[in-house]
């Protein structure tokens, strides 16, 4: 196919327009609900429109359509595993009626303004966009309904988009998608009110799971490209020297060694930055290199000296202790229903129990370390990189190399893995920089896991302390839990200590127990490096110490921990998040979005009972539960654990129930499912990054562990709860990961009557 | 000068001879399906074939090789136990991001290779030294006991 059978794309900006209408489009979707909200909080923006780069659902910015029958649909978000860049433009090929074996992919580039919102993060893509990407589809048929019936001189109302041709019906005349391409893309782009949505039933691949990835095959084949295949003419290759403490600076390089090595071009100082983290590089000494081991070896041979800085006594152990103390003391209240604090010092003559529970630091890990090429030529700079913010590293290399945004171009490759590690831009703005100082001359800046593993932008640390008192019957009176862990804020503010609304809002404020009295604390503790986004992000420690303290609680009362977890949720309802103190509800609006706890029950009653909760087990095997509501989308988890006379775990079966609303593509909900669980386990079992004088302890595989094949659970079954295109989407990525772990725990303990309440769990169980 | 037999073709490369098979594919070749992971032989996404056997690129120097033929993941296709394996990883739809996918596939085709008929444990043993941060283990036994079954004449394949 030549440049020139495609459509151009470019069309006048409608986008103000459709955006002013969104709001509409949204309720023929979802019934009532959104008119609701929109009554109730008139100019409040919720889910996609929240979002800087908003929506966009212009078909002629997504759609085009060739001579030859060919359909090419923009993925406007990169793929780094969970889809979106096959499950996007299949939502348009189904609501466009077209075939999708005649349908081509073309990855967009950076442009939020042309595009909306690009960030793969928060489990978004497919909650925020799949109203809108059934809009462009629709549109698209439509406006190629209105070209055959203009061809044929007949009213709209007789033909039918069908399978990749209209259709006169009375008559039974046929044109193709390929002989209406000129004419369809030159009718105007329908009005949202005369938009026809197709009825779910009508789904050819939206629910089917009937589509292979689009990128599955060069995949096994070794042909896909990733950030760090990206090749240029007359590129070069570098790696830098990062201070070894964050917030650090070089103090002295001496370079002589690394020059005489074969290969080596040049050695760059890179300044760092004063102020917040933000998603700054850190400075150091790039090694240029006409390949990437060279670089490596000239970057060995650096003789460095380092100014430590400010974070120079960072200890995790130490810290630790200081966040123990902070959690054992009045921090600031975000929630209080009832007085949990009276509460608890009357609770005299009743079990009283209390429960602290510590998350390390994490790294993300992700196969494909942090990588980019850049070209910075003429004024303008065009970037080839994995990433899961396209805009924001737009717009963080345009600030570091001084150009306006207009100049710089970023391409989107796949991504080897994310987990929110590739939302931070600093790796990209690295690589446009040392393109830069070698004066234009192409560079993939290339981090090592040693890198990565050193200088990421860890999961925070933290200790959550949980108290309750229990009556005579065994129901809690009280509920207590103070939280100390360094915020994400103080990636993005000086000093910033707390828990921001959104972290609250990761099942710690948000738990609808039917308990007299709740409370949650913050206390206001610092942040010694950059603390970022891992996938589920502070769901990991809440999930971990509410669900294993639910589960203590009902081990104190003598209770069935399945039972006694549906009765603190209690009946059904549809709880307003704000009536709990949640101010932030995922972004999403309170009344499309309530808290459902008949959802809840459902995923709790399907994994136990799938499981076959209550069953006689094996001598050493126990069942755990655990149930996390984030993302807005709700998971509960069973993990059958088997641990052996020496203390050694194996996971013999886990079973996940998951209600994410509708289930668009449910054979990739049930991948990101299957790996939401094996990155919980790993995470319990194996995962921490400690620092001691500032410097991280861990630097490659051997020391910070992920899950392997050997240690992952056997047999992972997911269960979809829900499915109805009435309730709108919820997350898919990030919810399976929360119930993982305390489930896991939970199951230790009933096997063994060992509670784990601090990770990673490791050799806890080790017999002499 | 280093002289290298890869996918049958004789290529020569002037780079240090300390220099890692792996980095000499990817940047002297342009066989980029070989993937970096660890630079330690901790993660097995830089597996090649040499000499039939599955291989760490990363610390493999091109010194070592003398005329050893070497098989990278681009060559697969052209294999049959090698097109058997990304078939089944096709179809039971075994990666999310793919990146460790590479390496997967020639591990499990060597295991193929040399034993047919894997048992499960003998699957989880050969394949434990290959990472996937996506958490994509089951599916990835799966696929290599669907491999496997196709390759023993089983034409519908045992399914996971």
């Amino acid at each position: 196919m030549t440049r020139t059978d495609i459509q151009p794309l470019e069309q006048p900006a409608r986008r103000r327009l459709l955006q002013a209408g969104a709001a509409f489009a949204l309720s023929v979707q979802f019934g009532g609900l959104i008119a609701k909200a929109d009554a109730a909080e008139a100019g409040k923006k919720y889910g996609a429109l929240s979002m800087p780069g908003g929506v966009v659902d212009n078909p002629l910015v997504f759609v085009s359509l060739a001579r030859d029958g060919t359909v090419t649909i923009v993925a406007h978000r990169a793929e780094m595993g969970t889809g979106v860049r096959t499950s996007l433009p299949m939502v348009v090929a189904d609501e466009m009626e077209a075939d999708w074996s005649r349908v081509k992919i073309v990855q967009a580039d950076a442009n939020e303004a042309r595009y909306g919102s690009q960030n793969v993060d928060g489990s978004r893509s497919m909650r925020h966009f799949l109203a809108p990407m059934r809009r462009v589809g629709a549109s698209a048929r439509q406006m190629l309904e209105a070209a055959a019936a203009a061809q044929w001189k007949v009213p709209v109302t007789e033909v039918q988009a069908r399978h990749h041709e209209v259709i006169h019906t009375p008559s039974g005349r046929r044109l193709g998608y390929g002989d209406l391409a000129e004419a369809a893309m030159r009718q105007p782009v329908p009005a949202h009110d005369q938009l026809r949505l197709k009825q779910p039933d009508a789904f050819r691949y939206i629910g089917k799971g009937k589509i292979v990835p689009a990128d599955s095959r060069d995949i096994a084949q070794g042909k896909a490209t990733y950030g760090i295949d990206v090749r240029l003419p007359g590129m070069v290759y570098a790696v830098i020297a990062r201070p070894p403490v964050y917030g650090g600076k070089l103090r002295k390089v001496d370079s002589a060694e690394a020059l005489k090595v074969p290969g080596v071009l040049r050695v760059v100082e890179l300044k760092g930055y004063d102020g917040p983290p933000l998603f700054n590089p850190v400075g150091g000494v790039a090694v240029v290199a006409s390949n990437t081991w060279a670089a490596m070896q000239g970057r060995a041979a650096l003789k460095l000296e380092w100014d430590d800085g400010a974070n120079a006594s960072y200890d995790s152990a130490a810290f630790r202790r200081a966040l123990e103390t902070a959690a054992r003391q009045p921090g600031k209240a975000l929630r209080n229903d009832g007085d949990a604090v009276a509460a608890l010092a009357a609770g005299k003559g009743q079990r009283r129990v209390s429960a602290e529970y510590y998350v390390p630091h994490l790294a993300h890990a992700s196969m494909e370390t942090p990588v980019a090429t850049a070209r910075f030529v003429d004024g303008k700079c065009e970037i080839w990189a994995p990433s899961q913010a396209p805009q924001g590293a737009l717009e963080s290399v345009a600030k570091h190399v001084g150009l306006d945004p207009r100049d710089v171009t970023v391409h989107l490759t796949l991504l080897g893995g994310g987990f929110g590690r590739k939302s931070m831009a600093d790796f990209i703005s690295e690589a446009a920089l040392v393109s830069k100082a070698m004066g234009g001359t192409p560079v993939k800046l290339q981090w090592t896991r040693d890198d990565d593993i050193r200088h990421d932008y860890y999961h925070t640390v933290s200790v959550e302390r949980l108290e309750s008192t229990l009556d005579a019957s065994g129901k809690p009176q009280a509920w207590l839990h103070r939280s100390a862990a360094p915020t994400i804020g103080s990636t993005f503010k000086v000093g910033a200590q707390g828990k921001a609304d959104f972290e609250a809002a990761m099942t710690a404020i948000n738990i609808p127990y039917q308990i007299p009295s709740i409370r949650l604390e913050s206390a206001d503790v610092p942040a010694h490096t950059r603390i970022g986004w891992f996938r589920s992000v502070s769901n990991i420690p809440h999930a971990f110490a509410v669900q294993s303290f639910v589960a203590e609680l009902a081990h104190q009362a003598g209770r069935d921990p399945r039972d006694y977890l549906l009765e603190l949720i209690g009946p059904a309802r549809r709880i307003d998040p704000a009536t709990l103190s949640d101010k932030w509800n995922y972004s999403e609006s309170p009344d499309v979005y309530p808290l459902d706890t008949g959802r809840m029950r459902r995923v709790i009653e399907e994994a136990s009972r799938r499981a076959g909760w209550g069953r006689k087990l094996p001598k050493g095997h126990g069942l755990g539960i655990a149930m996390a509501y984030s993302f807005v989308t709700y998971v509960a988890t069973v993990v059958e654990v088997a641990v052996d006379a020496k203390g050694q775990i194996t996971i013999p079966r886990v079973d996940m129930a998951v209600d994410c609303g509708p289930q668009v593509n449910p054979e990739r909900i049930r991948s990101q499912v299957e790996g939401g669980c094996v990155m919980g386990i790993g995470l319990a079992m194996l995962g921490e990054i400690s620092f001691q004088e500032g410097r991280v302890q861990q630097s490659n595989f051997h020391d910070f562990e992920i899950l392997r094949s050997q240690m992952a659970p056997r047999a992972i079954h997911t269960w979809l709860v829900g499915g109805d295109f009435d309730v709108p989407p919820g997350g898919v990525g990030e919810p399976p990961v929360p119930p993982v772990a305390p489930a896991l725990c939970n199951a230790i303990f009933a096997a063994t009557g060992q509670r784990i309440r601090s990770l990673p769990i490791r050799d806890q169980l080790a017999q002499a | 000068m280093t002289t290298l037999k890869i996918n049958g073709q004789v290529h020569e490369v002037d780079l240090s001879p300390d220099t890692p098979l792996l980095w000499t594919l990817r940047d002297a070749l342009g066989f980029t399906g070989t993937k970096f992971g660890c630079g330690m032989a901790l993660c097995g996404a830089c597996t090649v074939h040499v000499d039939g056997q599955a291989v760490r690129s990363c610390v493999t120097p091109i010194s070592a090789l003398g005329d050893k033929p070497v098989r990278t993941i681009e060559s697969m296709d052209a294999d049959r136990v090698g097109k058997a394996v990304q078939d089944a990883w096709v179809e039971l739809g075994v990666a999310q991001c793919g990146y460790c996918q590479a390496g997967q596939i020639m591990t499990a085709t060597a295991l193929l290779k040399d034993n047919p008929k894997p048992t499960d444990a003998q699957i989880v043993a050969a394949m434990s030294g290959n990472l996937c941060r996506c958490g994509t283990y089951t599916r990835i036994n799966a696929a290599v006991r669907l491999a496997s079954s196709r390759l023993s004449g089983n034409k519908t394949g045992a399914r996971a």
